[in-house]
């Protein structure tokens, strides 16, 4: 048997044209239009659900309403992660540090994962009041939102 | 009313970080023919394959389809099974309900991954719901980091005490010819190795390995006519899932659906005091803060109470409850082995055959499995048939 | 919601892999890649000889061990023109594929054909292997199946 062994390298390129159905559209199309982030509401137990579902999986009730929440919020918990890795979504690792947490916006019972202006550790804490900032020029991603900042 | 089943052989790879010398269908080869020889059995015994891995992480689909010849599947009943994280449980789970529905008796099951043929943190991304995660996740170490920041500022966990974990399981797998990484650490180590996503440092992760395992599950006449090993019987099995992003569970903080999946287990198993009745247990601990968080979710101890738990030792081999005497998942990740390993690791103490690393007597030993998105498995063997 | 409302999330994901070909695959590639030359692998038991090859016989589960220096040439056991063009494909269209018996192996291959003039592939038609200029160790070591001219 060889004692040479190869590697077969490949670097795919998958391209996904994911549709965002009714509701992520929505939800997309008020950030991108209004600079507004909507929370989705179930009928039943009246939760408002970030990121949006058409149904509330407690309740197996679809929601039906809309509620404008945000843009400030209560940052829950925060990470600043200082690894590189390559990000398949741009085929580039991305740069690091950079600050990264949950943020339970005003009028939302869930929490939303997204960046953090702040990349210093020392600067950040659980309980810290955040804002979203929103991109310049928007889509309709979740991108529209560029990060939260820290409200002093 | 589902017939007894049990689990009468295992095998598993040399697990590394790059098994360089096979490919995917050599080293799923590797556990099987380790399997076959620990059951006395040749393909012909076999009546049916349940076979996973996380598929985004090779790029490669349908290894049930492809992997015959390593596999012995030839013309044989083969299903694929593949669930992320806990695939290896969800793999003896789907074999045992082979074998419990009355349909098959002696059923091959196989996880495996090839970690270091792709990129761990890039495969991860495929898990993640496309339109509102992707963008911004970072792996499984970044939703750690996240889930360890708050599970330390709500019971005042700390770093020392996480460390702990990975000073047990680093050692235990000094005793496991199996374990990928095979050398003692100390604390100290622990806090000063590089920061990944604070609190998360290197020596809190998990690393990536390739590596097989698989074991047997077989009927009760099977298991009493032809195994040569004693019968791990399978007592409970239980899954849960909970809401799809990780920001709507608190993570680490009473994980839903691992106290659900234990409740339930555990009264399968008839068990009311996990702490006293379990012998040794086998948890999927991809970092050091989510093993103290598994505790508490288990019912070891009460809510906050996994950093006390670590220190008193009582999870220590020689304690009340060894916790991963295998070396965890913390020594040896190789994803969609790595929930097999422990269901087999949890069969070999049962067997009395888990040799260095044998918790003495031990006639009850429970197993995890865990997932992105936070998602359990538990699953309970013991030396004792079921009534 | 109006159709044109519903919002396409476009997503190109990139990801490298880099698979171990192992021992017996290793052997196979460098066959290709060194010597020009596409070798099969016999199973001790059956005596089948496998090509490409792998390291256990399926039928027999026991190791392939005899390794069969092949002369390149075969027959077409089946082919198609393929008409369609996708970034995944090796050629853009048309191109032909087929499966390949070569002689002394008792598996077909799947590779290309290219078709030369007067030549149209059909079903037991000879064929031999062409090897590419610049060889790396991949199955495209292998350019493609060209038509054996009949004598």
């Amino acid at each position: 048997m060889t004692e040479r062994l190869l590697d077969v390298t490949v670097n795919t390129r998958y391209p996904y044209r994911y549709s965002c159905g009714t509701i992520a559209s929505e939800f997309f199309a008020a950030l991108r239009d209004e600079k507004k982030i909507l929370g989705r509401k179930c009928p039943a137990c009246g939760r408002v659900y970030i990121p949006p579902r058409p149904v509330c999986g407690p309740c197996w009730s679809p929601t039906t309403e809309w509620v404008e929440i945000g843009p400030q919020g209560v940052l829950e918990c925060f990470t600043v992660v200082t690894f590189t890795f390559l990000d398949p979504m741009t085929g580039r690792t991305r740069p690091v540090p950079y600050g990264y947490g949950m943020i339970r916006l005003d009028g939302s019972q869930a929490r939303f994962q997204h960046f953090l202006e702040e990349s210093d550790p020392g600067k950040l804490r659980v309980g810290l009041r955040v804002e979203a900032v929103f991109a310049p020029e928007r889509k309709g991603s979740l991108s529209d939102i560029q990060h939260f900042r820290i409200v002093e | 009313m589902a017939r007894r089943a049990a689990i009468i052989a295992t095998g598993q790879t040399r697990h590394a970080s790059r098994r360089r010398d096979v490919n995917i269908v050599e080293l799923i080869h590797e556990a099987v023919r380790a399997c076959l020889e620990d059951a006395g059995m040749r393909p012909a015994d076999i009546d049916g394959v349940v076979i996973g891995n996380m598929e985004h992480f090779e790029g490669v689909y349908n290894a049930d389809l492809w992997a015959v010849d390593g596999v012995g599947s030839l013309l044989k009943h083969s299903m694929k099974v593949t669930t992320g994280g806990t695939t290896g449980a969800s793999v003896a789970h789907a074999g045992f309900y082979h074998v419990a529905s009355g349909l098959f008796d002696t059923v091959l099951c196989i996880g495996w991954e090839k970690q270091s043929d792709g990129d761990t943190t890039a495969g991860l991304i495929f898990q993640s719901d496309p339109l509102f995660e992707r963008g911004n996740m970072a792996g499984a170490i970044g939703t750690f980091a996240l889930a360890a920041n708050e599970y330390m500022q709500k019971f005042g966990i700390t770093e020392e005490q996480a460390a702990l974990v990975a000073v047990k399981n680093r050692g235990n797998a000094c005793l496991n010819p199996h374990a990928h990484l095979r050398k003692a650490i100390t604390v100290e180590d622990v806090l000063a190795s590089r920061v990944l996503a604070r609190p998360i440092k290197l020596l809190d992760m998990c690393p990536t390995s390739d590596g097989a395992c698989a074991v047997i599950v077989a009927s009760e006449q099977v298991a009493k006519k032809k195994s040569p090993n004693r019968p791990a019987w399978f007592k409970a099995l239980a899954t849960r899932h909970d809401q799809p992003f990780n920001a709507d569970l608190p993570m680490l903080i009473g994980m839903r659906t691992l106290t659900e999946a234990a409740r339930e287990a555990y009264a399968q198993a008839g068990i009311t005091n996990p702490r006293k009745e379990i012998d040794v247990a086998e948890l999927y601990e991809p970092c050091t803060f989510a093993e103290l968080s598994w505790y508490e979710a288990l019912g070891f101890c009460e809510p906050g109470g996994g950093g006390r738990l670590v220190e008193s030792g009582a999870t220590q081999l020689g304690g009340e409850l060894p916790v991963n005497p295998s070396g965890g998942v913390i020594s040896t990740n190789c994803i969609g082995a790595t929930a097999m390993i422990r269901v087999a690791e949890a069969a070999l103490q049962v067997m009395g055959k888990a040799g260095d690393r044998q918790v003495p007597g031990a006639r009850l030993a429970l197993a995890t499995g865990f997932g992105g998105s936070w998602w359990s498995e538990v699953t309970i063997l013991g030396a004792e048939e079921s009534p | 919601m109006d159709r044109e409302k519903i919002l396409v999330s476009e997503q190109v994901l990139q990801v490298p892999f880099c698979y171990s070909a192992g021992g017996v695959v290793s052997r196979f590639l460098l066959g290709l890649a060194e010597e020009c030359t596409i070798y099969g692998i016999r199973c001790p038991a059956c005596a089948r000889v496998y090509v490409p090859p792998r390291a256990t016989c399926g039928r027999c589960f026991v190791e392939n061990t005899e390794w069969v220096p092949l002369s390149g040439a075969g027959v077409i056991e089946t082919f198609t023109e393929v008409n369609y063009t996708e970034t995944v494909h090796p050629l853009p269209a048309p191109f032909w594929i087929g499966v390949i018996r070569l002689d002394g192996a008792d598996t077909g291959m799947v590779h290309l054909l290219r078709t030369g003039e007067g030549f149209e592939p059909g079903i037991g038609r000879r064929v031999r292997a062409v090897f590419a200029r610049k060889r790396s160790g991949r199955i495209l070591d292998i350019s493609h199946f060209e038509p054996i001219s009949s004598k």
